[in-house]
């Protein structure tokens, strides 16, 4: 499988939508303060940029050396005489890397970005209760080798990529802007912390009911999302040249279908919400616009507009429904509505690329002479390749990440005291509010 | 319960990956991983059973 080559336009274009990918990490930071509590809010803002640092230093220390590249040295299991692809093999630190502005160098930096964003989801998950070095060792686990040893199978040129010259399974599995290695892991690992933390205390009553903890500023969560536009515009453009070959030019389109997805989700959020209580809500529809987004990742550089509104109106509507059915039929506490923003609406648009996705131009990891130029996702096999990935999520990145967090629990208890819960994370933790002028909360449990 | 249903999302993969490698038609392959898809969903709904806030608990 040859690594892709670059033009020194390609080059420029993707350097400078590589550079823009930290805004969608800002975005998603602001919406998890947001949506948390005020006590909370210095703590999670920066609990998020101590989880970017030690991304970046996992990723730099063993990440990279585990996920690789298109073409680089790699471990294989043989089966059936064929060859599976599982863990890259380059040295550790990036020794022996040459920042020359290759296509190699521009995937370690766009990674490099890629792991902070994914560490950033699971905190909206563990929002109020989780303590800041236990989310940093998280991080660093994920970083370390969640993250590297999935993305290797999907963009490293690992066994999941491989299906379609492998096995003849579509064109492999495929997913432009990191709708699995970013989302769906990232939202399977919020769902792990989740339920090694537990709700907020309050949050479930003896009788029954799950009482709706209003996050603290809404004007925060609506300019995340649109700092997250931008920086998911830079995400898929990047994503789709150096992972699937395609040429800069394409990037209108892929940004034009970013933009639909998202805008059709946010406004079926908000008609749902406003049908089913009588006004639109301002958390959910933001929730709404970032599954939007979520969902187009997988397919956006090989869908029509007019799907990518299809794609994103199911995602708004499974968003919403999805967020109620966690929140009071299996009595997962996720504040920031991470597990289906990013896992739920992840699983989705990775299904819908098995079903809608048109692929004009020979893909980066398919033999190109294997399969017609134009090639319909369905006869060809690919949702079979889709499903085959999500199956991987569930079947084996959820056990891994949930034992993974476990262990650490073990040793380095996730969750605060009951009194630092009380007092707010951020002075319990931090030592000052986020909010000093101001009377931010009022006691409104009573420490059991 | 929580650890058949890791064990049963884990065995639901695996018969995914055999499908892949015992099968050569489309159908056969998409049958089959489509049971691994519904094993794993037992799976979950076992996990996610183990995880719900007893009684007592709650409050």
């Amino acid at each position: 499988m040859p690594a892709v080559k670059l033009t020194e336009v390609t080059t420029a274009a993707c350097l400078f939508f590589i550079f823009l990918v930290p805004l969608a990490g800002a975005g998603l930071a602001l919406m998890n303060v947001g949506l948390g509590r005020s006590r909370s809010a210095g703590h999670m803002m920066m609990a998020s940029l101590c989880a970017f640092a030690v991304a970046a230093i996992a990723y730099f220390v063993c990440g990279f050396a585990w996920q690789g590249f298109i073409g680089s040295p790699a471990h294989f299991i043989t089966l059936s005489g064929k060859s599976w692809n599982w863990i890259a093999a380059e040295p550790f630190f990036f020794r022996k890397f040459s920042f020359d502005g290759s296509a190699v160098s521009l995937t370690a930096l766009l990674q490099i970005f890629c792991v902070g964003f994914a560490a950033l989801i699971p905190l909206g998950s563990g929002a109020d209760r989780w303590r800041l070095r236990a989310s940093c060792l998280s991080t660093g686990m994920l970083a370390a080798w969640t993250y590297p040893l999935f993305a290797h199978w999907v963009w490293g040129g690992g066994w999941l990529a491989q299906l379609g010259i492998n096995y003849g399974i579509g064109r492999g599995f495929l997913d432009v802007g990191g709708a699995s290695s970013i989302q769906v892991l990232g939202g399977l690992t919020a769902l792990a912390v989740t339920w090694i933390l537990g709700p907020r205390r309050g949050k479930y009553s003896a009788d029954g009911m799950a009482p709706a903890i209003p996050g603290h500023n809404a004007v925060l969560v609506l300019f995340g999302c649109m700092l997250a536009l931008v920086g998911w515009i830079g995400l898929n453009c990047a994503s789709a040249i150096l992972f699937t070959g395609g040429a800069a030019s394409g990037a209108a389109l892929i940004a034009i279908n970013t933009l639909l997805a998202a805008s059709a989700s946010a406004l079926t959020a908000a008609f749902i919400t406003k049908v089913r209580f009588g006004k639109p809500d301002a958390s959910l529809t933001a929730n709404g616009w970032v599954g939007g987004l979520v969902a187009v990742s997988a397919s956006c550089a090989f869908v029509s507009p007019a799907e990518a509104v299809v794609i994103g109106s199911i995602a708004g509507a499974v968003v919403i429904f999805s967020v109620e059915w966690f929140e009071l039929r299996m009595e997962v506490d996720d504040p920031g509505g991470s597990i289906s923003v990013h896992a739920v609406a992840g699983i989705w648009g990775l299904l819908a690329l098995g079903v809608f996705g048109q692929f004009q131009r020979p893909v980066l990891n398919v033999v190109v002479d294997s399969l017609p130029a134009v090639t319909n996702a369905i006869a060809s096999g690919q949702w079979l390749a889709q499903l085959i990935g999500v199956a991987t999520l569930v079947g084996f990145v959820l056990p891994l990440t949930y034992g993974a967090n476990r262990l650490i629990n073990r040793f380095y208890p996730f969750r605060v005291s009951v009194e630092g819960e009380r007092q707010g994370m951020d002075l319990h933790e931090l030592g000052a509010g986020a909010y000093p002028e101001f009377v931010t909360h009022t006691d409104e449990f009573l420490p059991r | 319960m929580k650890v058949v249903g890791f064990l049963m999302l884990l065995a639901g993969w695996f018969l995914a990956l055999a499908a892949i490698v015992l099968f050569a038609s489309l159908s056969l392959r998409g049958a089959f991983v489509l049971a691994g898809v519904a094993v794993e969903t037992l799976g979950l709904i076992l996990v996610f059973r183990s995880h719900l806030i007893p009684r007592e608990e709650k409050g």
